[in-house]
């Protein structure tokens, strides 16, 4: 029995526009899927640099653009393009920048930027084995917790984690829509075989794409602060050229957006930024889950790794062993309530990623001792043997 | 008001009437943070001067700063206006003007800031002739961090950094912008704030990378570890050295020591196509009918 | 062309002056002096000496970093030339 969590309330405020819409029956990799989901999501702008494997995605997008009316631009490096994407951001469009470990690791810059001054934007990351140049053609899983923690100082993120190149579109619009809505960075975190493998994408007809679309504020300007919110916590936007003279800056600031160099002004600020997340992570969140309530072992995996893993469950139950399968799909905020739920109810998770133990410290964290959590890591460079992940199934049961 | 003017500042000579650049400054920030003397705000004022002389729209007007002294102007002017990270102003306004080039967008930042951290973006900038006007305010070491020597104090000058003197040669910045491809490259230094007015609304008005740099004391860091003198004496200095020398040639108009003749002007104006019109005109002729002119570009 | 009465008027704004003395050192003029009192900051203000000679040309409110004086001029250019 596959089920996701209950629908988060209904975020979407409007349908595609067609013009960015390729519908039909497709076959193409993650990384042109992506691409193809940002320009469905609205997305008008992309400014990036290359780096494999994250490239197909700048590539398509340089292509596409100019036949549906938006820019693209190849900056000089990732700060420049996690930047650039951030002016453009508040000049009212949707944007976008992708990059793969050293770039992505450059960006964290302008991610605590994006973070500060809550400029909707979406980065994608096709993951990469590391650390530094590491495998630039071969996939890991290692950048899961950079992406949460990598700028410096407290804020909250939302990552979203797709495992085939359909979801590469479907996610890469959500991740567009949450980002409008919650004004954070919001990353897809692919990894190397997704972007690069080929299947079946379907593309919807434009007016069956939801879209959010950026809320702007209707207040007028004596009335109007830049950072003033209501009970959600998230500002309403405002755009550069519209008269309203606003200041937005990278220090702790106001309300008003400025300056504001006291642990009083921090407080507050870095309160909002994270709360206006965890607030409201049960709307965000997403997964996957199949047969998890009362399983003997539950298989928490990811990106490739979850497809990986669904053998080495097929593998388990024909021996008779009680497997669930869990898939978080947004990965931050986590499913901590599930996951918490789940501890109760299952007789241990075991968590293949390609790293050596990331998102299976946040299982355990959650998990807090009361059954087993069993990490199958992983260097990168290619993907777990199934017959590894079994052993680690069949460990937790004593067979 | 008039009343506590007057309560505050007996010597005050009259009620005043508002300073007419103040519509263009955020009165409630002030008094600014930059040291007495401090030149940054001679060309903010002279900023402030140019928008209102050269007529542009002040709403579709926005600033760019990065971080330092000088990356403070944008939160002190009363215009959109975005105070970002360190070095990166210049791609931030790349990406604001793209998605809009209905707006005039200036990068105002320091030296350190913009040669620095953020020099490849300088380049890259000036290298693709991005329609911005950036505005370089060179006061020859590291303000913000207390003094350290940067990529543009002279040779043998002292910052807390260089304890024993700069070994190393600054850069020549109107000489960088020019072989990069800037449209337009000047240089004053905030004594010539006349000469400055007037490039600022030249270079607001340019199309492609309009690019000036502004020499400027720092009385309390550089001047005084140096022993320079106080800050009115270094603007008597920039008046007395300084040598106005309209279309210099820019290899030739270095500022590699402590003390030597300044060479001031407009160096560069010239007309190559703006990064917009080159992008639009080129895409329109490669492909014709398929290509789509951004919505938000239209006029 | 010796003035007839002022033809700038000089404003300031003392509390914003820092003290830097540009305005005086470079009043074309020399119409300005610094105030024997100081501001709210500790600073001698600048002052006018004799409003006569203010001409209105606003050298002291282009160098004045902090915003704190400026002239205006009280007759045109062109009602100077014709009269």
């Amino acid at each position: 029995m596959k089920k996701t969590n209950p629908k988060a309330k209904d975020l979407n405020h409007a349908t595609a526009d067609p013009k960015g819409v390729l519908t039909g029956v497709h076959f193409m990799n993650g990384d042109q899927s992506a691409c193809e989901g940002a320009l469905a999501a609205g997305c008008r702008f992309v400014a990036g640099y290359p780096i494999t494997p994250s490239t197909e995605i700048v590539e398509r997008f340089a292509s596409r653009i100019p036949t549906v009316g938006g820019v693209f631009i190849q900056m000089e490096d990732e700060l420049a393009s996690s930047i650039a994407i951030q002016g453009a951001a508040w000049a009212g469009l949707k944007t976008m920048t992708v990059s793969s470990g050293p770039g992505f690791t450059l960006m964290m810059e302008h991610i605590g930027l994006a973070a500060m001054l809550e400029t909707p934007c979406v980065i994608i990351d096709v993951q990469r084995a590391g650390p530094s140049t590491g495998l630039p053609t071969l996939p890991g899983q290692a950048d899961m917790m950079q992406v949460r923690w990598g700028s410096h100082g407290d804020y909250e993120v939302i990552a979203l984690v797709p495992n085939s190149p359909q979801e590469c579109f479907d996610l890469t619009i959500q991740a567009f829509n949450l980002s409008e809505e919650f004004r954070v960075p919001t990353f897809v975190m692919m990894d190397e075989c997704v972007g690069h493998m080929a299947e079946r994408v379907v593309i919807p007809p434009a007016e069956k794409i939801k879209v959010f679309n950026r809320r702007y504020t209707t207040l007028p300007i004596e009335e109007y602060l830049p950072y003033r919110t209501g009970k959600d916590l998230v500002p309403w936007f405002v755009k550069a050229g519209t008269g309203r003279r606003f200041h937005i800056t990278g220090l702790t600031h106001d309300e008003r957006g400025y300056p504001t160099m006291n642990a009083e002004a921090q407080g507050k600020l870095v309160h909002r930024l994270v709360e206006k997340i965890r607030t409201n992570a049960e709307q965000i969140v997403r997964f996957e889950e199949e047969d998890c309530e009362g399983a003997e072992v539950i298989v928490l995996s990811y990106g490739i790794t979850s497809r990986v893993a669904s053998r080495a469950v097929e593998m388990a139950r024909k021996q008779g062993i009680k497997v669930g399968r869990f898939r978080p799909i947004v990965v931050w905020p986590f499913p901590e309530k599930r996951i918490r739920q789940l501890a109760g109810m299952a007789g241990g998770f075991v968590v293949p990623e390609l790293n050596y133990g990331q998102i299976s410290l946040e299982v355990e964290r959650l998990v807090a001792g009361k059954v087993p959590v069993t990490l199958v890591p992983h260097g990168g460079g290619t993907v777990h043997q199934p017959e590894d992940i079994l052993r680690a199934i069949r460990e937790i049961v004593r067979l | 008001m008039k009343k506590q003017t007057k309560k505050e500042t007996p010597l005050s000579i009259e009620p005043r009437p508002q300073n007419p650049i103040e519509s263009l400054i955020r009165m409630e920030r002030l008094p600014h943070m930059w040291c007495p003397g401090c030149g940054i705000g001679i060309s903010m004022g002279a900023f402030a001067r140019a928008v209102l002389e050269s007529g542009i729209d002040q709403n579709l007007l926005s600033v760019v700063s990065g971080i330092g002294c000088t990356g403070r102007v944008a939160g002190y002017l009363r215009l959109d206006s975005f105070h970002t990270t360190h070095g990166r102003a210049i791609p931030f306004a790349t990406g604001l003007k793209l998605a809009n080039p209905k707006l005039k967008v200036v990068v105002y930042s320091g030296d350190g800031d913009l040669t620095s951290i953020g020099g490849n973006h300088l380049i890259h900038a000036a290298r693709r002739n991005v329609d911005l006007t950036v505005i370089l305010v060179n006061n020859l070491n590291y303000g913000m961090t207390g003094g350290q020597f940067g990529p543009t104090t002279p040779h043998e000058a002292f910052g807390t950094t260089a304890p024993y003197g700069n070994y190393e040669y600054p850069l020549n910045l109107p000489y960088l912008m020019d072989v990069c491809g800037a449209n337009y490259v000047a240089r004053w230094t905030v004594y010539h704030v006349r000469q400055l007015t007037r490039a600022m609304v030249e270079a607001m008005n340019k199309d492609g990378l309009s690019f000036i740099e502004v020499i400027s004391p720092c009385p309390e860091l550089y001047l005084r570890r140096n022993r320079l003198g106080d800050a009115l004496q270094e603007m008597v200095y920039l008046k007395e050295n300084s040598r106005i020398q309209n279309g210099a040639e820019t290899r030739s108009v270095a500022i590699e020591q402590k003390r030597q003749e300044i060479i001031v002007g407009k160096f560069v104006d010239r007309e190559r196509p703006g990064y917009i019109q080159a992008m639009d005109e080129h895409l329109g002729k490669a492909m014709g009918a398929r290509y789509q002119r951004p919505s938000f570009w239209e006029k | 062309m010796p003035a007839k009465g002022p033809r700038g008027k000089v404003h300031t704004v003392a509390d914003r002056c820092k003290g830097c003395g540009f305005c005086i050192e470079f009043c074309p003029l020399k119409a300005l002096r610094a105030s024997g009192t100081m501001n709210r900051g500790g600073f001698h203000f600048p002052e006018i000496v004799t409003p006569d000679k203010c001409s209105g040309c606003n050298m002291c409110g282009m160098v004045c970093p902090d915003f704190a004086i400026w002239s205006e001029k009280l007759i045109s250019e062109k009602d100077e030339s014709e009269s």
